[in-house]
């Protein structure tokens, strides 16, 4: 019963990066857009696409943690407790991002604008990258299990957080150019599709080199995910390195609906190649998925909740997806 | 060693405070997130019905003030979950498991509100006039479904059930039975009441302000008449309600209806204490009311009623913040039904506001009151837990975070929720007044 919350824990948090991420990386591209004038369709663009969304995309991450916290709730303290600063940090980045968004969309004055949007860009980098410390301090052991026995600092400022938190937000950032260039196109703004084309293969092929070299830090900092990550999970690995490339084949020939596809799956191919390569332990070096599991009669209701609620979930998901993806009308306002 | 001990003690006081704030800050805005859009789907509603462009103009203006609103909320609200490990790791590597279940619930519920909010905001000129109406319903069904959910939560660390307690290890956990507890249908009664009271005269109390600098014409008066109806209808029943979670506690909780009541000694038909403050050991100041808690509790003048002596000092929350809250929640409550009568004898008579514009001028008041009172019950209730986390299972200071720094965190939270709060009132404002007397 424990391997089947894990399935929907690690789904939902897939769900998160794929979407959830894109929306941060999409305020990554905000920040580079240049000035209030040169960057005004980029960003118009970006508020577009995101903009119905993204509260939506967010709930991933609510929905992780809660699961996380019913189905495992000691590793789910100790990760909280040892990692409180850069938690504190993505929390943090979390509200800058939501408010200065929505709060940037409801003004009219250029400087309350340019305020909130670097208030929103910023953010939207801060925070993946420290959620990817969070990535590397778990995925490289450094949670003990017992509470109060963690390192509150070198937990997450090592190698494999640094490299964790540099990936994440690369990733979010690849993924978002790869999603506008689609959402321009359909808009008929070809040259903003050209922008984000350029911006997809420049961030795919850095993600891709840091990916590699990330392999390196893993060797000497986290031997035994590198063991895993070359032994079992090497498929998936392969996986993505393969899907990575056909991304970049297909953004060269601009076909900007298949590398969606691509695109994604190469990072689900990443994230469940982490997985893997953890299986079967949860925390530190001895904490297995078993052990650190709520008994079975919390994890059948648990279970129950989740089936019912994806139930209800999918289909409204593809309602809100289908509606502001269908068209290109530009009326889209609050 | 030392300074990490050290560091232990002011982390109890910052993680409370970091709470408390985060929390007092949500809970204004999740009730918005609650309540508002019941308020705008009403004048979308009739302006369905009517056929005319004013009240379907006023909800789609109302909409993009719920839109900041329910940014801000939502973010607000993410932050807590993380709290809740950052801050109690303790309550929740112990327990997350027996009362999560609620959590998990709300996340889908906050799934399905979120979606739909989406769709609803920015589908004003996508659908027709009737499909919009209808994404707005399950935006209204989520919003409630997810305070109940979230309540639950919080009425088990009042109540807590569903599990036993056997050499310190928690066993036998039941979340269905912790979902619903004792508490649970009171407490969640009482506050999704308070949401709907909270968004109808705070927006209220907005157009009041409109109408008392001259805007009189027929938009501004359904913007003040449907939240603040909506708001008087259902004050009544919270007063009812209100009163069931009174015995309720007083039944399960007896220590903190003696706080509420600053009732310090058992006593056999004690008075009712309205006001005073507890110096030294005495209550001061207070009007008392002859028998008058036996007969709230019990119908009888000659209960027994617990005191705070009735538990060690260590287990007595501190009364005068308690008893001072309480006291303001219900005096604000009852004030609050007074101006729902008042417009209520108006309208009877002859289908208008009372003509006073002292009637106005309180509405703006009841704005701010119902947040101050919506706040003060929370205290009420938090505060009134306490020291216990989980209601005579698990200390609030056990349950704390012990890695350093926390203060930090606690001042950095202060500065941004200062900036926020600021941000969210001018952005609100900025989105200016609704169009005049059409």
């Amino acid at each position: 019963m424990a391997q089947v919350v894990l399935v929907f824990l690690w789904s939902g948090l897939t769900a998160y990066v794929l979407f959830g991420g894109a929306d941060f990386g999409a305020g990554f591209w905000d920040l580079l857009a240049g000035g209030a004038r040169t960057g005004a369709r980029q960003r118009a663009r970006i508020e577009h696409s995101i903009g119905p969304v993204w509260e939506a995309n967010h709930v991933w991450l609510i929905f992780a943690l809660v699961v996380m916290w019913t189905a495992f709730p000691t590793a789910f303290a100790a990760v909280m407790a040892t990692l409180a600063i850069p938690l504190t940090a993505a929390a943090f980045g979390i509200i800058l991002r939501g408010s200065a968004f929505v709060f940037r969309k409801s003004v009219s004055e250029i400087s309350l604008q340019q305020i909130f949007g670097a208030a929103f860009a910023l953010s939207s980098v801060l925070t993946p990258f420290f959620l990817g410390t969070v990535v590397g301090a778990v995925a490289s052991g450094r949670v003990p299990e017992r509470l109060g026995a963690g390192d509150v600092l070198h937990s997450w400022v090592n190698p494999s957080s640094l490299l964790g938190g540099v990936l994440a937000v690369g990733v979010c950032s690849y993924l978002a150019a790869v999603y506008l260039c689609a959402d321009s196109r359909r808009a008929g703004e070809d040259d903003l599709a050209e922008g984000f084309r350029r911006r997809a293969l420049l961030m795919g092929v850095l993600v891709g080199l840091v990916a590699l070299g990330g392999i390196a830090v893993l060797h000497g900092d986290a031997p035994r995910l590198f063991g895993r990550l070359t032994g079992p999970a090497l498929p998936l690995i392969f996986a993505s390195g393969a899907l990575g490339l056909a991304s970049l084949a297909l953004l060269a020939v601009r076909r900007y609906v298949a590398v969606r596809v691509t695109a994604a799956l190469a990072v689900v191919a990443v994230l469940w190649g982490w997985a893997v390569g953890q299986y079967p332990l949860l925390l530190g070096t001895h904490l297995s998925i078993d052990a650190a599991a709520a008994p079975e009669p919390v994890l059948r209701p648990l279970v129950a909740v989740l089936a019912g609620g994806t139930v209800l979930l999918l289909p409204s998901l593809a309602l809100l997806y289908g509606i502001f993806q269908s068209d290109s009308t530009e009326d889209a306002r609050v | 060693m030392s300074t990490l001990l050290a560091a232990g003690g002011s982390n109890l006081t910052a993680a409370r405070y970091q709470m408390a704030l985060s929390l007092g800050w949500h809970i204004v805005v999740a009730c918005l997130g609650v309540g508002f859009p019941i308020v705008i789907l009403v004048a979308e509603g009739l302006g369905l019905r009517r056929g005319d462009r004013v009240h379907r103009a006023l909800a789609r203006r109302w909409s993009k003030a719920a839109a900041v609103l329910f940014a801000v909320g939502a973010v607000s609200g993410t932050i807590l979950s993380f709290e809740m490990g950052i801050l109690w790791p303790g309550l929740m590597g112990r327990y997350g498991s027996v009362f999560g279940l609620p959590f998990a619930l709300e996340g889908f519920a906050f799934f399905i509100e979120a979606i739909f909010m989406g769709i609803y905001l920015y589908g004003w000129d996508r659908l027709t006039p009737f499909r919009h109406l209808l994404t707005g319903v399950p935006v209204i069904v989520a919003g409630v479904s997810s305070a109940f959910f979230v309540v639950c939560a919080n009425a088990w660390m009042n109540d807590p059930a569903g599990f036993r307690v056997v050499d310190g290890n928690v066993v036998d956990p039941d979340p269905i039975a912790a979902m619903f507890n004792p508490a649970t249908p009171v407490q969640a009664g009482h506050m999704i009441l308070a949401a709907i009271m909270v968004t109808g005269y705070l927006v209220a109390a907005v157009h009041a302000v409109g109408m008392l600098r001259g805007n009189r014409g027929p938009v501004q008066r359904s913007a003040f008449l449907i939240p603040f109806a909506l708001a008087a209808i259902f004050t009544p029943a919270q007063i009812v309600v209100g009163d069931a979670a009174a015995r309720y506690v007083a039944e399960r909780q007896p220590v903190k209806l003696a706080a509420m009541e600053a009732q310090l000694h058992t006593e056999v038909g004690p008075g009712e204490h309205v006001g005073g403050v507890v110096v030294d050991g005495q209550l001061r100041g207070a009007v008392v009311i002859p028998h008058g808690l036996s007969l709230l509790i019990s119908g009888r003048p000659d209960t027994r009623v617990d005191g705070l002596d009735s538990v060690p000092a260590d287990r007595r929350p501190p009364v005068n913040v308690v008893h001072l809250a309480f006291d303001l929640m219900v005096g604000i409550g009852t004030a609050l039904l007074v101006l729902g009568a008042w417009l209520g004898l108006s309208w009877g008579r002859r289908r208008d506001l009372p003509r006073s514009r002292w009637f106005l001028r309180a509405a703006v008041l009841a704005g701010p009151a119902a947040v101050a009172a919506l706040e003060a019950g929370w205290v009420t209730t938090e505060v009134g837990r306490q020291p216990w986390i989980v209601y005579e299972v698990l200390r609030t200071a056990d349950a704390v975070n012990t890695a350093p720094g926390l203060a930090v965190g606690l001042v950095v939270l202060i500065v941004v929720y200062a900036v926020l709060t600021f941000a969210t009132v001018s952005v609100l404002r900025r989105l200016g007044p609704i169009a005049g007397g059409t």
